[in-house]
């Protein structure tokens, strides 16, 4: 490793410390100035951040383009919710449910879906997805089209309850620091060596000998539960949830992050989340049709930014240094 | 369960799947010549429900609305093909999802901008009333249009692709592209002139279903992804297996949102049966489509031999 990109790894290092360091302390910066109000949209896009991390771990890593990512993101508020409603408070049942059905869903939707490939994996990925979208809509019992609310909140033990929003935000960000450990953990691995020449050149990996389906199927199940952890603490934050947050435009949305942030890439979800949702409430700030402008500066991102964000960034950091 | 009810409703099946045909047929040339997934073919569809809207009541003529329509949105079409949609076409996947979704999001928007969140359309004055086909089966008028219409441009896309120089030209990218470009076809053009038409058919689609649905933002959405199940089911790339596939599509929905109802009934309390009923039917569409992507990826008229 040349000194250059030594050099480059100690400034990712150091940005990556100070990335956290201030993520701890947004609760009480935005306290010091008596700006709580934000606190609910720093959790909004930590929750975002996990779920398109969990989406990354399974599209950039695995190699799986999924359009139908937001179905584990609903499975887990339901799941969480339908207990909450159903008076059963206790975190650690709620996050056990949550992993079980979304690791069973996702384990059954895997398997099936990795019978194809390419263009039609997205299409049978997005079938899976619009079955529970619908499956959602019919269960009268749980809020039907209109939704399900739940009062109570997921209690944690030892007087911590997660209707306060310190509380809230920072296991969610203690959430997201397992995740990305995990995925930066990964890379270096014999498992994520093995994922990485999948993703390169299946027929390869395969020839040498991997259980490449079994590969993709793990992945795609770790993917799916972390989503579903992301919904369950989604309906936490917001009281409700509706039949919309498995529909395919949520899909969507999730696919837009990662590749706004950058594919394949450790901090890629965190960054998209974050752009993506705090471009959406400066915009919002100023135009009803802030989506508009959004899709403006997502094609931009498409036509000049092929790598994402973080590509972006390492692209004009190596340029500057050159000059 | 009268007999003259599933007549109607098998009719209803029919004159949704030939709807679903139009926008299906611009859809799967796209994803099959030019191997691009194209998110905002349902935008197309809103775009031209709100223009005929717009131009009908400017007009005051339903059938100059919808010809009006399908032109500008034609015209729209090419615009947005030569302008962006080409460049996209050599990306991967990934690129095309973003960027189709991106103009989702500003199609959406603009037409807020320009026109209002909805706009009314109704059926034309003289076609309000219900039709005898058989003694006792009185069926709507506008929806006897609907077939008509559907079944004319179906057969002429038909004589298009398979009896024309320019659709053997459209079938021999569909199945090869590299073969046709060397032998010297302009694939380029050709394709801006095949999206054109996608784009014109889409527009007869949003106008005539404005009425019987809504001419309202985000109504493109629901109906791309089963307009993507169609081209799914049919093989990509396959007009005549996006003909079968739609007709297909649009009997489980129709059949199975009004039936199920009164099957399930039997069985469940009314209010659940007639929730579950709509979504079981919904469902059905997406587990055949599962169904054939598990055992016949290329669907059931594959394109490419």
């Amino acid at each position: 490793m040349d000194s250059a990109s030594m050099q480059s790894m100690r400034i990712q290092r150091g940005a990556a410390l100070l990335a956290v360091v201030l993520a701890i302390a947004i609760p009480w910066m935005l306290h010091a100035f008596q700006a709580d109000y934000y606190l609910s949209l720093a959790s909004r896009i930590v929750v975002y951040a996990i779920a398109a991390t969990s989406l990354n771990l399974v599209l950039g890593y695995g190699g799986m383009v999924s359009l139908g990512h937001a179905a584990f993101f609903g499975l887990g508020a339901y799941a969480t919710g339908i207990l909450l409603s159903e008076g059963t408070t206790s975190a650690p049942v709620h996050l056990l449910v949550t992993v079980a059905v979304t690791a069973a869903a996702a384990a059954a939707i895997g398997a099936m879906s990795l019978r194809t490939r390419g263009v039609y994996f997205i299409m049978i990925t997005l079938a899976f997805a619009q079955m529970l979208f619908y499956l959602a809509n019919s269960v009268k019992g749980y809020g039907g089209d209109e939704g399900l609310n739940v009062r109570a909140r997921s209690l944690l033990g030892f007087g911590l309850d997660l209707k306060d929003g310190t509380t809230f935000y920072l296991l969610a960000l203690a959430v997201l620091g397992a995740a990305l450990f995990a995925l930066a953990r990964l890379v270096p691995s014999r498992l994520g060596r093995a994922v990485l020449a999948m993703r390169d050149d299946e027929q390869r990996a395969e020839a040498l000998g991997f259980p490449t389906k079994r590969m993709q199927l793990l992945i795609f199940v770790i993917g799916g539960v972390f989503c579903g952890i992301a919904g369950a603490l989604n309906i936490n934050l917001q009281g409700y949830v509706n039949p919309n947050a498995l529909h395919w435009t949520q899909s969507g949305t999730l696919l837009v992050m990662v590749i706004l942030g950058g594919v394949g890439t450790v901090w890629g979800g965190v960054v998209g989340a974050t752009a993506l949702l705090l471009l959406e409430e400066v915009l919002s700030s100023y135009t009803v049709y802030w989506a508009f402008w959004t899709g403006w500066v997502l094609l931009a991102v498409v036509l000049f930014a092929r790598r994402g964000l973080v590509g972006l960034a390492i692209d004009l950091t190596r340029r500057s240094k050159r000059s | 369960m009268s007999g003259i009810f599933v007549i109607e409703q098998a009719l209803n099946g029919l004159q949704f799947g030939l709807m679903l045909f139009l926008l299906a047929a611009g859809l799967t040339l796209v994803f099959g010549v030019m191997d691009m997934i194209n998110l905002a073919h349902g935008s197309l569809y809103m775009v031209g429900a709100f223009i005929a809207a717009w131009l009908v009541r400017l007009t005051g003529s339903f059938t100059l609305g919808v010809i009006g329509a399908v032109l500008l949105t034609a015209l729209f079409g090419m615009v947005l093909e030569t302008a962006l949609l080409r460049s996209l076409y050599a990306r991967d996947h990934l690129s095309q999802v973003l960027a189709t979704f991106a103009l989702i999001l500003i199609l959406n928007d603009g037409v807020s901008m320009v026109f209002g969140t909805d706009l009314p359309l109704s059926a034309p004055e003289a076609l309000s009333g219900p039709v005898e086909l058989l003694p006792g089966l009185l069926y709507p008028s506008y929806r006897l249009l609907i077939l008509g219409v559907g079944l004319a441009l179906a057969l002429a896309l038909y004589l298009l692709v398979q009896k024309t120089r320019v659709g053997a030209l459209v079938r021999a990218g569909a199945s090869n592209r590299t073969m046709s470009r060397v032998m010297g076809v302009n694939v380029e053009r050709l394709f801006t002139l095949v999206f054109g038409i996608g784009a014109g058919l889409c527009a007869v689609a949003g106008s005539l279903l404005g009425p019987l649905l809504a001419v309202q933002v985000g109504m493109g959405e629901n109906i791309l992804i089963l307009a993507f199940v169609v081209v799914v089911i049919g093989g990509i790339g396959s007009i005549r297996g996006a003909l079968l596939g739609a007709v297909l599509v649009g009997a489980i929905d129709t059949l199975g949102r009004t039936l199920l109802p009164a099957v399930l009934r039997e069985f469940l309390p009314p209010s659940w049966a007639s929730a579950a009923g709509p979504a079981l039917a919904s469902i059905a569409v997406y587990v055949f489509m599962s169904a054939v992507l598990v055992w016949r990826p290329q669907g059931l008229f594959p394109a490419r031999g």
